[in-house]
C-alpha cells in the first residue's frame, strides 16, 4: 500500500457504536454489500465513548481519516449519548484547524442498524473523500519527532 | 300481583302492567298502530280498545294505555269492542284507503272498504297514518325532538320546525324505524360504523363484532349509538334481561409490570385505492383479498356465495396478485402470503361458482410445505394462470349490448402477447404492511425498523425474535410479512426465549460497566450530570462518586468526559481502546 502518488490508499478509523453503526456495518455486510476495506473499525458500546483523545490519537498514529458513527438523534439506545458526540466532534472540529488536520478527515454519521446500504455508501464516499485530501502529513511528522 | 280476568281468563300480573300486556301473555291479539313497546303508550288511535266492566256498566278504554287492576273483567272481542275497532278503521280507510297495514287489521274485522268518502283522501300505500310513532320516538328515545306534528284538525301532520332542515336532526334514523306504513325513508349517506361486513352489509350500532368473537358479547359504536349523541335512548338496556348492557364503561388504563414484552402489533393491508389503475374503489365488483375473505365466510353477508353487486353469479373472476408488493412505487419487499392465498381463492370461487378463473402473477411464490402441490391441483382444477402485470381495470361490457362488466388488459409474458380478457369480478391481492402506529410502538420500546417499516430484528439469521432492546421481542407480521406457519415457528420461538429467562430466575447483565477508581476521583461531578440512568452519585464523606452498577448499563458517555481519568468503563478502557487504535493502524 503505497502512501504517496497513485494508488494512495486512506486509513480511516471507524468509531461505531454497538448498536446503531456497528449492527449497519453487520448488515451490509450479511447483504453482502461493497463497502470500502480502508474502514478500520473499533466497535464503542455508544458514540458518546468516544472519547475526543481518541480521534486525535488516531490521527497521531497515522489514520488519515476518522468517522465516528452512531445511532440517529432520538434514537440512541442509550438515550442521548449521541448528543454528547455531537457536541465533542464539533468542539474537537475547531480544534483540529489549529493542529492544522484539515477537519474534513473528521466525519460525524448517523448510521442506523437497518441502513446497511447507508453504511456502505458512507464508507466508500468518505474513503474518497479522504483519497482526494491525500496523506496526512502532520502526522507522520509528529510520529517522527 | 293483580288477578284479573280477560275473556274468561284467569291471570296474575305485576302491578303497573298494561292490558296490552297481560292480553299479549295470554296470546290474545289486539291490532295496535300507535304502540310500540319501547315508547310510552299515546293511546291516539283507538284501534287496541277493549271493553271493561264497572260497577256503572261497559266502558271502552285503550288497552296500551289502561293497567290492571284487581278483579277487572276484560273482553277483548265482544261486538262492542269490534264495531268500535271497525269504526276507528272505516275512518281510517276513507282517508287513507291503500295502506297495508290498515288494510290487514280492516281485512281481519271483515271490512273492504270504507263507506265514506274524504276530501282528504291519500291514495298512496306509505301514506302518514299520523301515529305519532316517529315523533315519540325522536322526543322520548333519541332526545333530538327534531320533528313534530304541524297545525292542527285536518291540516296535523308530521314535519321539522318551519319545513327546513333539521339541525337537531342527528340522522339516527330511529322515526324511520318505527314508522309503520314507510312514511318515513332514511338515505343512509354514509357507511359509518359498520366494519364487521366490510361495508357488504347495513349493520346496527350494538353489534357482534364477529360471528366467532372472542369474547362473545356485542359491542356498541359510539359514533353510531345514538345515547352517545343525545343522551337518551337506551332501549337496549330496557330489553336486555340480564342487564349487560351499561354505557357508562370507559377504556381503563391499567398498569402491569412486566419484565418482557412481545411486540406482535401485526399488520395492515394496503389501501388500493391510489393504484386507480386497478379502479378500486371507483368501479363495482373490484374488492380486495380481505372483502373476498369476508364473502366467502358462511357467516359473511352472502353466506358464503360469490355474488357480484346485482346479485348475480360472475361468469369469470381476475385475481390480480402483488397489488403494492414488487412493486418500485408502493413497496419493494414480496407480502408472501399473496401467492398462495390467490391460489385457494381461485380454489373456493371455482368450487363455489361456474365462473372461469384468472391469476394474475409476477412469479409464482409456492414456497412452503405442500404449497407447490397445491399450485398444481389448483393448475389441474381448471384454473387459467397468466404471467404478467394486469395494466388497467376498465369498464366494458361483454357485448355491445351489455353494460357494466369488466375488462383487464395485460401482457401474457409467456406468449408474448397483449391481452383483453373480460371479467366480472376482480380481486386485488394487496400488500401487507407495517402497522400505521408501528413508529410510535418502535419509539416506545426503542426498537429500529428495517427500511420497509418493518420491526428490526437482533439478527437477521442468528437472532431473529430478539430486538437491541432487552427483553424486548418481536414475532409475526410485526417483524415482516410472513404466512401462518411461519408465524406460529416465530412466535412459539419468542415465548420460549421469554420463558427461558423467566425459568431461569435472574437475569444475566452485560459485564460492560463503569466504574470509579476513586484515588483518581476529585470529586468534580462531570460525570453524574451526563448519565441518562442517574446511575453516578456522590459520596459526601469520601468526596468522590461513585457508580451503581445495577442502573449503569453501559454507554461509557461518562469514561469519555472524566477529566482526571478516573472513570473506566470495563471492556471500553482507554487502555484498551488505545491498544486497538495502535492495533489496526500498526500496518
Amino acid at each position: 500500500m503505497s502512501r504517496n502518488g497513485h494508488g494512495f490508499e486512506p486509513r480511516i478509523v471507524g468509531f461505531l457504536c454497538n448498536w446503531c453503526s456497528y449492527s449497519g456495518a453487520d448488515l451490509a455486510g450479511v447483504s453482502r454489500m461493497k463497502s470500502a476495506p480502508n474502514l478500520r473499525i473499533i466497535r464503542v458500546m455508544c458514540s458518546g465513548r468516544v472519547d475526543p483523545s481518541f480521534i486525535l490519537r488516531a490521527f497521531q498514529l497515522g489514520a488519515d481519516g476518522v468517522l465516528v458513527a452512531g445511532c440517529h438523534l432520538g434514537d440512541c439506545h442509550y438515550q442521548e449519548g449521541n448528543a454528547k458526540a455531537l457536541r465533542r466532534v464539533v468542539l474537537l472540529k475547531r480544534m483540529l484547524r489549529d493542529f492544522g488536520i484539515d477537519e474534513r478527515r473528521l466525519r460525524l454519521e448517523w448510521i442506523s442498524a437497518a441502513e446497511g446500504e447507508r453504511f456502505a455508501a458512507v464508507s466508500l464516499e468518505f474513503t474518497e473523500q479522504v483519497r482526494a485530501l491525500g496523506p496526512l502529513a502532520l502526522a507522520r511528522q509528529e510520529v517522527v519527532a | 300481583m293483580i288477578r284479573l280476568t280477560i275473556d274468561g281468563k284467569t291471570t296474575e300480573v305485576e302491578k303497573g302492567t298494561t292490558l296490552l300486556h297481560a292480553a299479549r301473555f295470554l296470546d290474545i291479539k289486539i291490532p295496535t298502530l300507535c304502540y310500540h313497546p319501547l315508547i310510552k303508550p299515546f293511546a291516539a288511535c283507538r284501534l287496541c280498545v277493549v271493553e271493561v266492566k264497572r260497577s256503572w256498566g261497559m266502558e271502552l278504554v285503550p288497552s296500551c294505555h289502561a293497567t290492571c287492576q284487581e278483579g277487572m273483567q276484560v273482553f277483548t272481542d265482544s261486538p262492542h269492542v269490534l264495531s268500535a275497532r271497525r269504526m276507528v278503521l272505516e275512518l281510517m280507510l276513507a282517508r287513507w284507503p291503500n295502506v297495508p297495514i290498515l288494510r290487514k287489521y280492516a281485512a281481519a274485522l271483515g271490512l273492504e272498504k270504507a263507506r265514506f268518502s274524504s276530501p282528504l283522501r291519500d291514495e298512496r300505500e306509505d301514506a302518514c297514518v299520523l301515529c305519532g310513532l316517529c315523533v315519540r320516538a325522536c322526543d322520548e328515545v333519541v332526545g333530538a325532538s327534531a320533528i313534530s306534528f304541524a297545525e292542527r284538525g285536518i291540516g296535523r301532520h308530521v314535519s321539522t320546525p318551519f319545513n327546513l332542515e333539521s339541525e337537531s336532526c342527528i340522522t339516527c334514523g330511529a322515526c324511520a324505524h318505527v314508522c309503520p306504513t314507510g312514511y318515513i325513508k332514511f338515505e343512509a349517506e354514509d357507511h359509518k360504523g359498520k366494519p364487521p361486513e366490510l361495508l357488504l352489509d347495513p349493520n346496527t350500532a350494538i353489534y357482534m363484532p364477529t360471528a366467532q368473537a372472542v369474547p362473545k358479547v356485542p359491542v356498541i359504536d359510539r359514533d353510531s349509538c345514538i345515547h352517545f349523541q343525545t343522551g337518551g335512548c337506551q332501549k337496549c338496556v330496557e330489553v336486555c334481561e340480564p342487564g349487560a348492557v351499561n354505557h357508562q364503561m370507559v377504556d381503563e388504563e391499567i398498569e402491569v409490570e412486566v419484565g418482557q414484552v412481545l411486540v406482535a402489533i401485526g399488520y395492515d393491508t394496503f389501501d388500493p385505492t391510489p393504484m386507480a389503475q386497478y379502479a378500486y374503489g371507483r368501479l363495482d365488483n373490484v374488492y380486495t383479498g380481505l372483502e373476498l375473505e369476508r364473502m366467502l365466510n358462511s357467516t359473511g353477508p352472502t353466506g358464503g356465495r360469490v355474488l357480484l353487486k346485482n346479485g348475480k353469479a360472475p361468469r369469470a373472476v381476475g385475481i390480480i396478485h402483488c397489488v403494492g408488493s414488487r412493486d418500485e412505487n408502493y413497496h419493494r419487499y414480496c407480502s408472501r402470503v399473496c401467492c398462495m392465498y390467490a391460489l385457494k381463492f381461485a380454489h373456493l370461487v371455482k368450487e363455489r361458482s361456474a365462473a372461469e378463473i384468472y391469476n394474475f402473477y409476477i412469479d409464482m411464490r409456492a414456497f412452503g410445505k405442500g404449497y407447490e402441490e397445491f399450485y398444481s391441483r389448483v393448475l389441474h382444477e381448471g384454473a387459467n394462470v397468466i404471467r404478467g402485470k394486469v395494466a388497467e381495470v376498465v369498464q366494458a361490457g361483454w357485448s355491445k349490448q351489455e353494460e357494466g362488466a369488466l375488462l383487464l388488459r395485460c401482457e401474457d409474458t409467456l406468449i408474448g402477447r397483449f391481452r383483453e380478457i373480460p371479467v366480472d369480478m376482480v380481486i386485488l391481492c394487496n400488500a401487507i404492511e407495517p402497522r400505521r402506529d408501528a413508529e410510535q410502538v418502535g419509539r416506545l420500546f426503542g426498537l429500529s425498523r428495517s427500511p420497509d417499516g418493518f420491526f428490526l430484528e437482533r439478527h437477521p439469521k442468528l437472532d431473529p425474535v430478539a430486538t437491541m432492546t432487552d427483553g424486548i421481542f418481536v414475532a409475526g407480521c410485526a417483524q415482516g410479512p410472513k404466512d401462518i406457519p411461519d408465524v406460529v415457528a416465530q412466535a412459539s420461538a419468542a415465548a420460549a426465549r421469554m420463558l427461558a429467562t423467566i425459568s431461569k430466575g435472574e437475569v444475566e447483565i452485560e459485564p460492560v460497566r463503569a466504574e470509579v477508581m476513586e484515588e483518581y476521583c476529585s470529586g468534580c461531578r462531570v460525570c453524574s450530570a451526563l448519565c441518562p440512568y442517574s446511575a453516578i452519585s456522590y459520596v459526601v464523606e469520601k468526596k468522590v462518586s461513585q457508580v451503581n452498577s445495577a442502573l449503569c448499563k453501559g454507554c461509557g458517555t461518562c469514561v469519555a468526559a472524566c477529566p482526571s481519568g478516573a472513570m473506566t468503563g470495563h471492556g471500553f478502557t482507554d487502555r484498551q481502546i488505545n491498544a486497538e487504535l495502535e492495533g489496526v493502524l500498526a500496518v
